[in-house]
This record gives structure tokens, C-alpha cells and sequence, in this order.
């Protein structure tokens, strides 16, 4: 039989030898279990004389504390080791790509619309609607444009018959609005309009959003800092924005808004035809024939609309130059706004 | 209109740049399109006197020109124009000159002759498209004169875009008194000397319909050269208005009309029968127009005719038969006033847009016929002579417009315009502007000039006042408003989380015309007649759609075309669903989706879309509404789907939409790639949503059993499903099918469903045998219902 200390440097050796958890308990086994080495020295310990026995008893349980705690470091170790092993064999390549559908996106005329409506909306504007197929009465008339007025052929309208038409503008809806609610009126009017018309800068279909705001005290002066106000937020630019006079059937005074061109910041390119402006707004205040027509009393309230192209304030923001790829719908084109 | 620079400066000289100037007309609503030089730039062209021809000794065609340019030496020139002849002046390019296109002149020999310079045309200084011969210059020029000084070329075309309210400013003089305005210039109208009748002849004018034509002016001149030429000067403000000399006559005609604004018409008079009438077209009326069309004009238009028939469309355009031609002595010249509502709409009606019918239609100055009529005659005598009658006028004063008187107060224009203008620069301008300004008490009493039809109201007055005020000095006022809260109801589903459903789930939002191709729409609507365009822009784009799916699918196409062969598109917008007498336009939304599931990618197997990964699509948006189970997917058949896999969609058994696999034939029909699959909602139908209500939650363990049985083929998973619900009582939380199975171990003609069931009691633990009780309750009911056979 080994001396203790022998015995205690061997089981030492086979604990820092051990490889894995398996190969250490079997060591423990060896010298801690049943009839390890050293549980067989304690069941011994009654052969000795007693006056041996509690020293070597404590030497015994020295040694026996010894590989307890040898054995506990080692298997810390050794499943540290163990994880890491498996953390490593589980490593992946995160560049590859998720796997799954992908998200497709919004046409970017709707993103301009979305953008336009969350901007009126955040100052009290309401989205109002109306039909498409139109009357001649909403569509002109009620807006000051009799038959036969030269505005008209600006118009080039598709129509039904001779009194059923599609609409030419979105300012229909101011009408069916002021026909159905008494002031104060505070809506937008996005949608779909028609003119036959089809060329490089002339789509059949397009869109417009109307604006109208019918209160007691409604200036210019108003209507000025809405729309001052709307173009610098949806450019995100302190733009300079000029109103020029000008001239619509349904409102008085009239104007149309230019913003300092921003492709070329107001210096001359080919978009703002070297002007330096881009026309981007009509606008102006009710005038007093269209209250008239739907019963709205022109001398106690006033009113102002102003009605913008959807398509032109898209190209604008994201420099699209071409009208047609609105309606293509070409996927390489409408993938680039999601 | 195009207004030559140096013509309106004749009138009104401000202190203004061209550029200056046009930004001017442009910010008070006349807005500049374009300006531009009126001749291209070229140097070193002087006037040039031939002073003797002789023929090229080598060239048949070619003279060789003595050419006196005001130098010691005359140049010797070779020249092939026909129209070169001793005594003419021509432009003439020195050495060195360097013409408009960048020909470049020098020192040259043709066929053996040395050419000092080149004589040149019209077209050679870039001042006519084509030219048949040496411009020819004003007989008395001096040798040596610059040509461009000579012409004053140094002009600039503005050409201003004018907006249908402003016909007052469709002749120089209206223009030139805006400018007036603008500037704070004096401005003197055109003086027009009266001319003294004499002759004596009287050629009558009758007004059969004088509310359209309130007065008509005519007035006799015999006598008139016929071969007298149209002077330079004269032809070259023509020419920068952009229209074509035709002769003295006509040019007289086009002249004062750009001068002063009035549109007339020379007749030659002995081409004229007894007398002028004005009237509307009777039944049987025919006109051959100067242009060569022969019209027959309906009863609403308005005629110049004679005692025998038709001369004329009134404001429109001459006829051929009283025109006057290259021998015309004895002239009928017309300076008339029709009224607006007369002409508007009827030049397009005949599709003609003539200076005339574009002038008549805003509203020409009913005031102006006379004085036109006498400086069209001072400027035809003094060009080609002739003896003027006396004016004879034809009026209806009842007819006639009248300026309105209108009130306009200063707290009005302080109420509409949010500003402050003084009263004396109120005052100023709108006398300037002509109109008549009395002040009353606490407003103002105005009256605007006969030639402004677009001033009747106060708002008008208004709109002038800033508008030569200055847009730009009215503030910008930040809304100031009474904040009022919305409703927002809760039980109605927002558009936006539909779209954004689909958007998440790979769909491409599309926007598609409203009008499709007739072919596309009959292939999948077949049963609707859709509302058709009277005027179609083109026969592919002729109906309106009645289903989004036309569209949806031209796009699928389109794409298709270019390689992409996984497409999954969607549109909310209208359909135009004729409905007896009735229109309804009503939004849906659709989509189509074509190709693999998924776009490719790795560790994922390719696989092609069928009708339940487009059914999981829209189960999406109908679950948005918190009531999925309210909607039913109904076997049923539909013209453009396949009948095996097309279904109805029904809310509470209201129907509400379509989904399916395009039907084969179809997708041959319409050139479609592979299997296509489609759908199809109205939004009205979805647009009611749950308030969700909270239920209790049980805090006892949930047992699972599953259920498979064995059913006929015709027997619908949703009907057993259904059946296990109801069979199911109060314990039976959640049943979900999670297998179907054909094949080995089944019949044919059979099939086995799987279904997970979980049960669950809010107050207690389920035993074995309880659960045992309510499953086998389910099974004995399948059997009874379905012949079910439990799959062992």
C-alpha cells in the first residue's frame, strides 16, 4: 500500500488527467466511491493502534478534502470546456440572409397622400370624399365654370353623356361638403381625377389633393401660412414659396404657389425650365358665386381652397422624371419606395 | 400672346430689364412663359443697294450683284436668289459675318468669281422658316446700315400665357396699360384719328339676332392697290406675334387686332349681295370656310351672312366665297362686338381655335368697334390707298353689356385679404386700372372699364387690388383655429391596417387605371355591362372597371414580360358597378399573386403559391375586423375563376367577395403566365369592426385529445368542424384541423381530417372520464351526421 501522500499526488494527477465529466467521476469513484482507494484506507482506520488513529484519521480527511475540492475545480473546468464546445459547434454564419416572406410596400403616389393627409390632419383638417363619375353640376357648374366658359376646354373631359362626366378635379367634393355641412368646413379631399389627355407630361388619371376651410374670419392672410407652412414640411426644407396671381372660375382672388425649384435650389435646371420656380398649387379664396350655389352666406363667412397635383409633388420629392411609371406599375420602379 | 418689347415700350417705357419686366407680368398674372430674342444673333449684315446685275459667265443660274454697302468700293457679289434686281436694298453680310446656324462668311470664289459677302433671305438671318428670295428692305435704306438696327431686331419676345379672364390684354394696348399700372406710369390710350368719308356709300347692316351681336361696325373703302406690298415694319411685328403676312388687307386686319385687341375682317365688297346680316344658322345654311371645310352650322351658331347666304362664321372664321384675293379693290371691312356666350364653345364645335373666336370667347371691349374700324382704315390707306366711306354702325344699346356699379368697402378687402391696404393706394390703383372711382361715405362706389368682363363683384375689385399690390406683401398667417376632437369609431376598421396587412404579408401596392381594356373586363366580369366613355382616350382604356382585377392583372402581365415570375400586387380604389338605372361606385380591395410562395432563398424549399397561401392572406385582413369567425369561404362558382377552387366570400351570409385561381381558360385568353390566383373584397363588408370585450380567463389546466376520423370526400372540413363546435358544449375551448390525409389505410374516395380539440372548465379540473364523455358525444354525432369513421 502507497503512503497517503503518494496515493493523494496519483489521484491528483488522474483528476488534472481527466478529459471529460465521465473520465473525472470515474476518478472520484476510484478514491471517494464505496470502495475507493481512500474510503477503504478510512474503513481500515480501526485496525490501528488508537493512539494512531486520530491522526491518521485526519490525515485521511485532509486528503479526502483535498480531491473533493480538486475534483469540484477540475469539473467546473471541464464544463466550461464542455460548453464551449458546444457554443462552438453551434456557431453559425449570420450573414446569411432571414429566411421567410418579405414585406412588399406602398405605391408612392399613396406615400405622398399618406404624407399629405398626416400633415392637414395634425392641424385639424378632416379627409372628405366623393364619387368619381361625377355630375356636370358639381363638376362645373356649382363651381362657377358655365357651359361653354373657355376654363372648360382647359379641362378636356371624358364623359358619359352630357351631364355625366369624370371628374376633372378633386374641388367637386368641396361642393358636395358645403351642400351637406353648415360651416365651420375644414377638409382635404384626396382622390383620383381624369382629363383626356395622354402625352409625356399628361397622364388620363391622376391625382389631386383639394383643401378647404370655410369659417367667419377666413383671409388670404390664412391661407397663406397653411399652405407656407405645408409645403416647408412636406419638402422638409425652408423653401421659398411665392403666390402669383392668378386665375380659377371658384375662387377670387386666385393664385397659384411656386416653390423655389428644389432640384437645383432656385439657380436654373431643366425641371424648373431654368426659371428657378416650380409651380407646384392653385389656390385662392371661395368665391362668392360657389357659396351662393350651395346656400352659404358669402358676407358673414369666407373661405379658402387650394387644390395641389399629387403626381408632381412625388416626382419633386423623390426625383422621379417620368409620369408614365406611376401606372406602369413596373415592380423594379414600385420596390423603391417601401 | 406675344407682345414685342419694343412695340410696348412704344406705348409705356418703365425702367425695367427684359428679365425684369417679364418677372413683373409674371407676379401680377400675366404670367411670362417664355422670352426670348426676337431674331437670332448675328453681326456685320448691313442694308445693301444693287446697283447693277450682271450674269455669271459660268452658271446659268447664278448673277454676280454690284452691291453699294456705304463703303468707297462697291462689293461684287454672287447671288442666286431670284428676286436680286438693280435698285433693291438687301441685307448683306460682310467679310466676317457670321450668320444665325454659324455660317461663316468669307472671302470666296463661285465657279470662277470672286464674292465679296453674301446678299441674304429671310430665312438666312433666321427671321422665316423658309423664304423663296432676298429679304428685300425698305427702298430708301440707307447703304451701310446695320440691318439689325435697321429692323430693330434687338427686340425681345415676351410671350405672356394669359388666363381665360384676361381677354383684355389679348391686344397691345391692354397690355401696355397693365404695365402702366405695375409701374405707376402715365399711359395714354391710342390716339385714332377720324377719317373723313369720301364716298358715299352705304352698304346695310341688319342685327337678326342682336343679343348675340349688339353692334356691328362696317365701313367701305374703294379703290384699294391691289399690288401694294405690306411694310417691313408692319410685317415684322407680325412676325414677332407669330402670325404670317398675307397681303395688305389681311395684315391691316391681324395688325389692329394685335394692336388694340378687336378681331376684324376684310370682305371684298363686290363679292358681298345687297346687304349684312348678323343671325343665327337656319336649317339648310352652307359655308365653305376660308381653310376650305365646307360646314353645315347648326342653329346655335352665329352667321355673317348677305342677301343671298352665308359669308362667314361670326368671330370665327371668314368664308371663301367673300374673301379678298390678290386683285381686290373695293373692300368691306367688319369690326364687330359679339357677345362672349355667341362664340364660346362653338369654334371648338367645328374644331377651328382662331385669334378671333380665342378673343370673342373672354370678351372683347364692346366699346372699341369704332375706333378699330378708323385706325384700320388710316393704316390700309396709308399703305395701299384707296376712299373710305362713312362708318356704318349697326347697335342694339339693350344688348349691349353694361358695367356694373359696385360697392366696395374697406373693411371687406381688410376681412378677405387679413391686411391692411391705405385707401389712397386703393384708390390709385383701381384708377389707374381705369375704372371710375366715387367714394361714398364709408365705401366706395366703382365701375370698372367696358373692357374688363371679369370684374362684377366686389371680390373682383378686391383680387386687382392685391393683385397689383403684391401678392407677396399680404402676410402668412399660422392657422388659429377652434381645436375639435374627431370621432373616431373604434368599430370601424381603418383602411390603413388592411393595406398595411397586405404590405407585411409581400404584397406591392398598385395603382391602375379606372378605365381597362373592354377585352380584359369581358373576360372577367362577363355578366356586367360596364359604364362605357363617350370619348375614350383609346380603345384599350374605354370602360370603366367593375372589378380591380382588369388592372391588377395588366399589371401582372406587364411584370411578367420582365422576368418576374414572382408577383404579388394589391389596389384599394373604386369599381363602377351600373346597377339598373342607378351607379354605384364602391372602393374595394383586391390583389393577385402569381409564382413561388416566397421569394427564393436559401434552406427553404421553392414552392409555388396555391389558393390557401392567398386564402392565409386574406384571412389576415378579414381577422383585422376581431370576427373571423363571421365570414365563410363558400364553394361557388364565378366566369373567371376555376370552378374546382374559387370561393365566396360571405360575412354572416352577406356576400362580400371572391377568391380563386383565374380560371385557365381566361389565363390563356389574356396571355397570363402560370397559375394565377386572385382576390377580391368589398371594403364596406369589412369595414365593421369587433370592440373586443374581455372574457375571463380559467385557471385550470387545458386537456388536449385529438381527433382524426374518416370522412367522404364531399364532406367539408369546415362542415365537421362546425359540427364539433356545436357538438362540443361548453367545455370545448379550441378546435383547430391539423391534417388531411388521402391514401394508404383510406378508402377511396375517402379522406381523414385531424383535428386538435382543447377542453377546459373554468371552475374545476377535468377528469379523464369527463373529457372521455364530451369526445366521444362528438364522435357519435360526426358518425350520425357524416357516416365518420374514427381513423385507428
Amino acid at each position: 500500500m502507497d503512503a497517503l501522500p503518494e496515493l493523494l499526488q496519483t489521484a491528483q494527477t488522474a483528476i488534472a488527467g481527466a478529459s471529460d465529466l465521465a473520465a473525472l467521476d470515474q476518478v472520484r469513484v476510484h478514491y471517494l466511491g464505496k470502495k475507493g482507494a481512500l474510503t477503504e484506507r478510512l474503513k481500515e482506520l480501526g485496525k490501528l493502534p488508537p493512539e494512531e488513529r486520530r491522526q491518521a484519521g485526519q490525515a485521511i480527511n485532509e486528503a479526502k478534502q483535498a480531491l473533493e475540492t480538486a475534483l469540484a475545480a477540475r469539473k467546473i473546468e471541464l464544463e466550461a470546456i464542455a460548453l464551449d464546445a458546444r457554443l462552438a459547434s453551434e456557431a453559425l454564419d449570420v450573414t446569411l440572409p432571414g429566411r421567410g416572406q418579405r414585406p412588399g410596400g406602398y405605391h408612392p403616389l399613396s406615400r405622398t397622400l399618406t404624407r399629405i393627409e398626416e400633415l392637414f390632419i395634425r392641424v385639424g383638417f378632416t379627409i372628405a370624399e366623393g364619387p368619381e363619375v361625377e355630375d356636370d353640376f358639381r363638376n362645373f357648374e356649382a363651381l362657377n365654370i358655365p357651359l361653354h366658359h373657355p376654363a372648360r376646354a382647359m379641362h378636356d373631359t371624358f364623359y358619359f353623356d352630357a351631364h355625366t362626366l369624370l371628374r376633372t378635379h378633386t374641388s367637386p367634393v368641396q361642393i358636395r361638403v358645403m351642400e351637406t355641412q353648415p360651416p365651420p368646413v375644414r377638409i382635404i379631399a384626396p382622390g383620383r381625377v381624369y382629363r383626356c389627355d395622354s402625352d409625356v407630361t399628361h397622364s388620363p388619371m391622376f391625382h389631386q389633393v383639394e383643401g378647404l376651410l370655410v369659417d367667419e374670419e377666413v383671409s388670404f392672410a390664412d391661407l397663406k401660412g397653411v399652405l407656407d407652412d405645408f409645403l416647408r414640411s412636406f419638402f422638409e426644407r425652408d423653401l421659398a414659396v411665392r403666390f402669383r396671381p392668378s386665375y380659377f372660375p371658384f375662387t377670387e382672388p386666385s393664385a397659384e404657389v411656386d416653390i423655389a425649384c428644389v432640384i437645383c435650389s432656385g439657380d436654373g435646371c431643366r425641371v424648373c425650365k431654368q426659371s428657378g420656380w416650380l409651380e407646384v398649387l392653385g389656390c385662392g379664396m371661395v368665391h362668392p358665386a360657389v357659396f351662393d350655389k350651395v346656400g352659404i352666406d358669402s358676407e358673414h363667412y369666407t373661405g379658402y381652397a387650394f387644390g395641389m397635383g399629387v403626381e408632381r409633388l412625388t416626382m419633386l420629392r423623390y426625383g422621379v422624371n417620368d409620369l408614365r411609371l406611376f401606372f406602369d406599375n413596373d415592380l423594379r420602379f414600385l420596390q423603391q419606395f417601401q | 400672346m406675344k407682345v414685342s418689347e419694343q412695340w410696348l415700350r412704344e406705348w409705356v417705357d418703365p425702367d425695367l430689364s427684359s428679365i425684369e419686366l417679364a418677372a413683373q407680368l409674371t407676379m401680377a398674372g400675366l404670367e411670362v412663359d417664355h422670352l426670348e430674342p426676337a431674331a437670332p444673333a448675328f453681326e456685320q449684315v448691313v442694308a445693301g443697294r444693287v446697283v447693277e446685275v450682271v450674269p455669271h459667265p459660268d452658271a446659268d443660274r447664278l448673277r454676280v450683284a454690284t452691291v453699294d454697302v456705304g463703303q468707297t468700293t462697291p462689293l461684287h457679289i454672287v447671288c442666286g436668289a431670284p428676286n436680286v434686281a438693280v435698285g433693291m436694298c438687301a441685307p448683306t453680310a460682310l467679310i466676317g459675318a457670321v450668320l444665325p446656324g454659324g455660317l461663316a462668311i468669307k472671302k470666296s470664289r463661285l465657279r470662277g468669281v470672286e464674292s465679296q459677302g453674301m446678299l441674304c433671305s429671310a430665312k438666312e438671318l433666321g427671321l422665316a422658316e423658309s423664304s423663296d428670295g432676298l429679304l428685300p428692305l425698305p427702298a430708301d435704306s440707307q447703304p451701310g446700315q446695320s440691318v439689325r438696327e435697321l429692323l430693330g431686331l434687338d427686340d425681345a419676345i415676351i410671350e405672356i400665357e394669359l388666363t381665360p379672364n384676361r381677354g383684355d390684354c389679348l391686344g397691345m394696348e391692354g397690355v401696355a396699360r397693365e404695365v402702366a399700372v405695375l409701374n405707376r406710369c402715365d399711359f395714354q390710350p391710342l390716339a385714332v384719328e377720324t377719317m373723313q368719308p369720301a364716298l358715299d356709300v352705304a352698304f346695310p347692316v341688319t342685327l337678326l339676332d342682336p343679343a348675340d351681336c349688339p353692334r356691328y361696325v362696317g365701313r367701305v373703302i374703294r379703290g384699294v392697290d391691289p399690288t401694294a406690298e405690306t411694310p417691313l415694319w408692319m410685317k415684322e411685328r407680325l412676325r414677332r406675334a407669330g402670325i404670317r403676312s398675307l397681303g395688305p388687307l389681311v395684315d391691316v386686319t391681324n395688325y389692329v387686332m394685335l394692336e388694340l385687341g378687336q378681331p376684324m375682317h376684310a370682305f371684298d365688297l363686290n363679292r358681298l349681295t345687297g346687304g349684312i346680316e348678323v343671325r343665327r344658322a337656319r336649317p339648310g345654311d352652307r359655308l365653305e370656310l376660308l381653310n376650305g371645310v365646307v360646314i353645315e352650322p347648326d342653329v346655335e351658331t352665329l352667321l355673317i351672312t348677305d342677301h343671298q347666304g352665308p359669308l362667314a362664321l361670326a368671330g370665327i372664321m371668314g368664308g371663301e366665297i367673300s374673301s379678298c384675293t390678290d386683285a381686290t379693290r373695293d373692300v368691306f371691312l367688319e369690326s364687330a362686338f359679339f357677345a362672349p356666350a355667341s362664340i364660346a364653345g362653338r369654334a371648338r364645335r367645328y374644331g377651328l381655335q382662331t385669334d378671333s373666336s380665342y378673343r370673342f370667347e373672354r370678351g372683347v371691349d364692346p366699346q372699341l368697334q369704332h375706333r378699330a374700324a378708323e385706325r384700320a382704315t388710316r393704316l390700309l390707306i396709308d399703305m395701299a390707298g384707296g376712299q373710305p366711306g362713312p362708318i356704318i354702325e349697326a347697335v342694339s344699346p339693350e344688348h349691349l353689356p353694361t358695367e356694373p356699379a359696385i360697392r366696395l368697402w374697406p373693411t371687406r378687402i381688410r376681412k378677405l385679404l387679413g391686411m391692411e391696404i391705405p385707401r389712397i393706394q386703393v384708390e390709385d390703383i383701381l384708377r389707374r386700372l381705369g375704372m371710375v372711382v366715387v367714394t361714398e361715405v364709408d365705401h366706395w362706389l366703382v365701375v370698372p372699364p367696358s373692357s374688363r368682363f371679369d370684374i362684377a363683384l366686389e371680390a373682383d375689385l378686391i383680387e386687382e387690388i392685391i393683385r397689383v399690390y403684391g401678392y407677396d406683401r399680404a402676410p402668412a398667417n399660422r392657422p388659429l383655429t377652434r381645436l375639435e376632437m374627431p370621432a373616431q369609431p373604434e368599430e370601424q376598421l381603418g383602411l390603413e391596417r388592411l393595406r398595411e396587412t397586405l404590405v407585411q404579408r409581400g404584397f406591392q401596392e398598385a395603382i391602375t387605371y379606372s378605365f381597362v381594356d373592354p377585352i380584359f373586363q369581358k373576360h372577367l366580369d362577363p355578366e356586367c355591362k360596364p359604364l362605357a366613355l363617350a370619348n375614350p382616350i383609346s380603345a384599350d382604356l374605354a370602360v370603366m372597371r367593375t372589378s380591380l382585377w382588369p388592372g391588377l392583372l395588366k399589371a401582372l402581365i406587364y411584370n411578367q414580360k420582365r422576368q418576374q415570375s414572382r408577383v404579388r400586387l394589391f389596389e384599394q380604389g373604386l369599381n363602377f358597378l351600373p346597377n339598373r338605372e342607378r351607379l354605384r361606385q364602391e372602393l374595394f380591395l383586391g390583389g393577385v399573386a402569381a409564382g413561388p410562395v416566397l421569394p427564393e432563398q436559401w434552406n427553404a424549399p421553392a414552392r409555388i403559391l396555391d389558393f390557401f397561401d392567398l386564402k392565409a392572406d386574406v384571412e389576415a385582413l378579414l381577422a383585422l375586423t376581431g370576427e373571423l369567425g363571421a365570414f365563410q369561404f363558400v364553394a361557388a362558382t364565378h366566369p373567371a375563376l376555376h370552378p374546382g377552387q374559387s370561393a365566396r366570400i360571405e360575412r354572416s351570409g352577406e356576400p362580400m367577395g371572391w377568391i380563386g385561381a383565374l380560371h385557365p381558360q381566361v389565363a390563356r385568353a389574356l396571355d397570363v403566365e402560370g397559375d394565377v390566383f386572385v382576390f377580391e373584397l368589398r371594403l364596406a363588408g369589412l369595414q365593421a369592426a369587433r370592440l373586443p370585450v374581455f372574457q375571463e380567463l380559467s385557471r385550470f389546466p387545458v386537456s388536449r385529445r385529438d381527433l382524426a376520423i374518416v370522412v367522404d370526400e364531399n364532406v367539408t372540413a369546415q362542415a365537421v368542424q362546425n359540427h364539433i363546435r356545436q357538438r362540443g358544449g361548453p367545455l370545448l375551448r379550441e378546435v383547430w384541423l391539423f391534417d388531411v390525409y388521402r391514401g394508404k389505410g383510406i378508402a377511396e374516395g375517402r379522406k381523414s381530417l385531424a383535428f386538435g380539440l382543447n377542453l377546459q372548465d373554468f371552475s374545476r379540473n377535468l377528469t379523464d372520464s369527463m373529457v372521455d364523455e364530451t369526445v366521444s358525444g362528438i364522435i357519435a354525432g360526426l358518425t350520425e351526421q357524416f357516416g365518420a369513421t374514427l381513423r385507428i
